[in-house]
């Protein structure tokens, strides 16, 4: 038998095990869906670094585990603190929806009605009206979707279902919390959670994932978010991935916008000792703008790995990309950006830009932009740098008095600043640049703190 | 205050200063000049501490300590200040805000207590009055999107708020038009003080019609070759450098 045989085999058994307990029969095109991304998982088992979309980040440590799906229990209880943690203040209280190891905590919830708003398990939805998910579930996320992508499709069983109906404008963030307890079971657990939203004509929201764990729990997050943006709805997405640093965190976020739409993404890869995080966007009509934000900071022997896709198969559309990385310690960061303009997407306006920081000698970074322009009326642009901190930056800190590092923290936290004073909800931004903080010894003192705009 | 004896330093393996002797005392101004590439921003960068310079032989005393043993923000406590040629511009980090959390780090050194945010701020209303410079563009970004003289004003402002005992002011005057030439000279005046110490380093002869100073001296191929009072600029202004540069032995100021 082969070693690929043997780790797709794990997952057979359970996929089988599984489907021999579920209580109540699925509808038919559930259970094809899942038996399909079964298939294409066996077929192609999970991929190597001979994988052109895989050739900066190795998976075999996650290939070569065999992960439990957790056992609901014990563990779920007594995470109040971790969610609080997370919470931010509470400023997401009555739109916070949130998972332990993948399944809905409504104890841990805090959810109020509001206007036809709904925020719910997909657990829940798929229990009783599973009919609004056909549309919608797995195929956002396309024919193309990756082996991890289908592992999730073929066990998916709760995730968080946001459905904003036409025209409601809601101003209050939604978050929706993906948290790890690393209990349940001897062995590291596996989650395959599923998000769907789906945001009505002329709507307006804004959504926060959070992804995190119980610090030193292994385990591996495996997540897909599908997010259809309807004609004129405006979606600002942010991803915040602060994962134990002995956990693995694969995830897609496949965005499909309507007619004039705008959505934005934003996201922050902090945690996890592997990550890899695709955003897939497809202007599937006219006029609509999308924005992506990223920012990878990791140290010690953290591997953390941005894809992103950017697809303008209709005219008259614009996208905005910036993506920064810092590097330190022994850490390993890729960046690989793709611009696809299609023949047909004229007037398509495209900037994309990577800028990297390297802290220590050890980090590494790949950057890749393509841009692939099949359109003649087009204007494109994208840029890529790596470096250090400016020696005569720090140099001028230093000789009015600035302690050197200090003054480091000082250009670190500025780098990463120009991502994250981009965020628009306040708190945030605020818990996002105490977590930086805390990882620039020389910014502990408040006046230091202060000069970084 | 200062007393550099025999400096020789290099960069990058190359030897740039061949032995530098200097004294100056508190209250004094003192003009270093000399043509391009003769060491005058080294010297300025030497005694600021910047990393890549360094020091062969000789020794720079400060206040009766060797400043060269001291990291550059040591340097900045202990009243040390540069006015660079070529300010660096830092994106993100906020002009006022880094100067407030320098000035602090200065005072608590001092044993002085620290600035408030609304003590400081009218201390940046006085100051940037003294050099006239807008308030609004003390508080952007270090430097960034400055003109080159709102970039050399907003060293003179640093400088008026931290309030050094020895400044050192790199070519403050060159890329200067004659207006911004007076703003420039006028916060300097203001800030001469019988416990301050200033060396000017230029290249022209300009600046000292301004700002007048009490020694002159010429710095040529890494050696103070020549050393008077203003009078020796009005000469280097009319003659040029090239009668000096035979190097003579190191003279004395």
């Amino acid at each position: 038998m082969t070693p690929l045989a043997q780790e797709t085999d794990l997952y057979r058994a359970d996929f089988e095990a599984l489907a021999a307990r579920r209580a109540s029969a699925e509808p038919g095109w559930l259970a094809r869906r899942r038996e399909e991304a079964m298939g294409r998982f066996e077929k192609r088992g999970f991929p190597t670094t001979r994988d052109e979309e895989w050739r900066f980040t190795s998976v075999a440590p996650i290939a070569r585990t065999a992960f439990r799906r957790p056992v609901p229990g014990p563990g779920v209880r007594g995470r109040a603190a971790d969610v609080a943690a997370l919470s931010l203040d509470h400023v997401f209280d009555g739109r916070q929806i949130v998972f332990v190891d993948g399944r809905h905590a409504p104890g841990l919830s805090s959810i109020e009605a509001e206007d036809g708003l709904e925020i719910r398990s997909l657990a829940d939805v798929l229990a009783r009206q599973p009919d609004r998910l056909e549309p919608h579930l797995g195929r956002l996320a396309g024919g193309r979707s990756s082996s991890f992508a289908d592992l999730n499709a073929a066990f998916v069983e709760d995730g968080a279902f946001v459905s904003i109906p036409p025209g409601l404008v809601t101003d209050r963030p939604i978050h929706l919390v993906f948290l790890s307890s690393g209990a349940g079971t001897p062995d590291p657990v596996v989650s395959h959670s599923r998000t769907l939203v789906l945001a009505g004509r002329a709507s307006q929201a804004t959504i926060v994932e959070s992804y995190a764990g119980v610090p030193g729990a292994a385990y591996f997050t495996n997540a897909v978010t599908e997010i259809a943006v309807e004609d004129g709805a405006v979606v600002d997405h942010y991803k915040l991935q602060r994962e134990s640093e002995a956990a693995f965190h694969v995830a897609t976020t496949a965005v499909v916008q309507a007619r004039s739409s705008r959505f934005s993404s934003h996201s922050f890869a902090l945690g996890a000792g592997l990550a890899r995080n695709d955003v897939r966007q497809l202007f599937a009509g006219e006029g609509g703008e999308c924005v992506l934000n990223g920012l990878f900071a990791v140290a010690g022997d953290q591997h953390t790995d941005s894809h992103t896709f950017i697809d303008h198969a209709h005219p008259h559309c614009t996208s905005r990309e910036l993506y920064r990385g810092i590097l330190d310690g022994r850490a390993r960061g890729v960046f690989v950006g793709r611009i696809l303009v299609r023949e047909g997407a004229q007037k398509t306006d495209a900037h994309q830009t990577n800028k990297n920081l390297l802290l220590s000698r050890e980090a590494l970074v790949d950057s890749v932009p393509q841009l692939e322009i099949l359109a003649s009326d087009v204007k494109c642009k994208h840029g890529s740098t790596t470096g250090q901190l400016d020696p005569s930056a720090l140099f001028y800190l230093r000789s009015r008095g600035i302690p050197e590092a200090a003054a480091r923290g000082m250009l670190v936290s500025a780098f990463a600043g120009d991502v994250t004073g981009r965020v628009r909800v306040p708190a945030l931004r605020a818990g996002l640049e105490r977590h930086l903080r805390e990882r620039l010894p020389g910014l502990q003192d408040r006046d230091m703190q202060e000069a970084v705009l | 205050m200062l007393e550099i004896r025999g400096l020789h330093a290099s960069v990058n393996g190359q030897e740039i200063l061949k032995g530098v002797d200097l004294s100056v005392k508190a209250g004094e101004i003192h003009a270093i000049m000399g043509p391009n590439g003769s060491g005058k921003s080294t010297l300025a960068h030497v005694i600021a501490g910047r990393p890549g310079y360094q020091v062969t032989a000789g020794s720079v005393v400060y206040k009766g300590r060797d400043l060269l043993a001291m990291p550059p923000e040591e340097r900045a406590r202990q009243g040390v200040f540069l006015a660079f040629q070529y300010p660096v511009e830092i994106p993100g980090v906020s002009n006022v805000y880094f100067l407030k959390a320098a000035l602090n780090a200065i005072r608590k050194h001092r044993g002085q207590s620290e600035l408030d945010a609304m003590d400081f701020l009218s201390l940046v209303k006085e100051k940037a009055q003294l050099v006239d410079i807008d308030e609004s563009l003390v508080k952007r970004p270090v430097n960034e999107g400055f003109s080159g003289g709102e970039k050399k004003r907003n060293e003179i402002f640093q400088m008026a708020i931290l309030d050094p005992e020895l400044a050192v002011l790199d070519e403050t005057d060159s890329g200067l038009d004659i207006d911004a030439l007076r703003v420039v000279a006028a916060g300097v005046n203001q800030l001469r003080d019988p416990g301050r110490a200033m060396v000017l380093v230029t290249h022209y002869q300009r600046l000292l019609d301004y700002v007048v100073p009490d020694f002159v001296h010429v710095l040529v191929e890494g050696r103070i070759v020549k050393s008077g009072d203003k009078e020796l600029a009005r000469d280097l202004e009319a003659r040029g450098y090239e009668w000096l540069e035979a190097p003579a032995p190191a003279a004395r100021s």
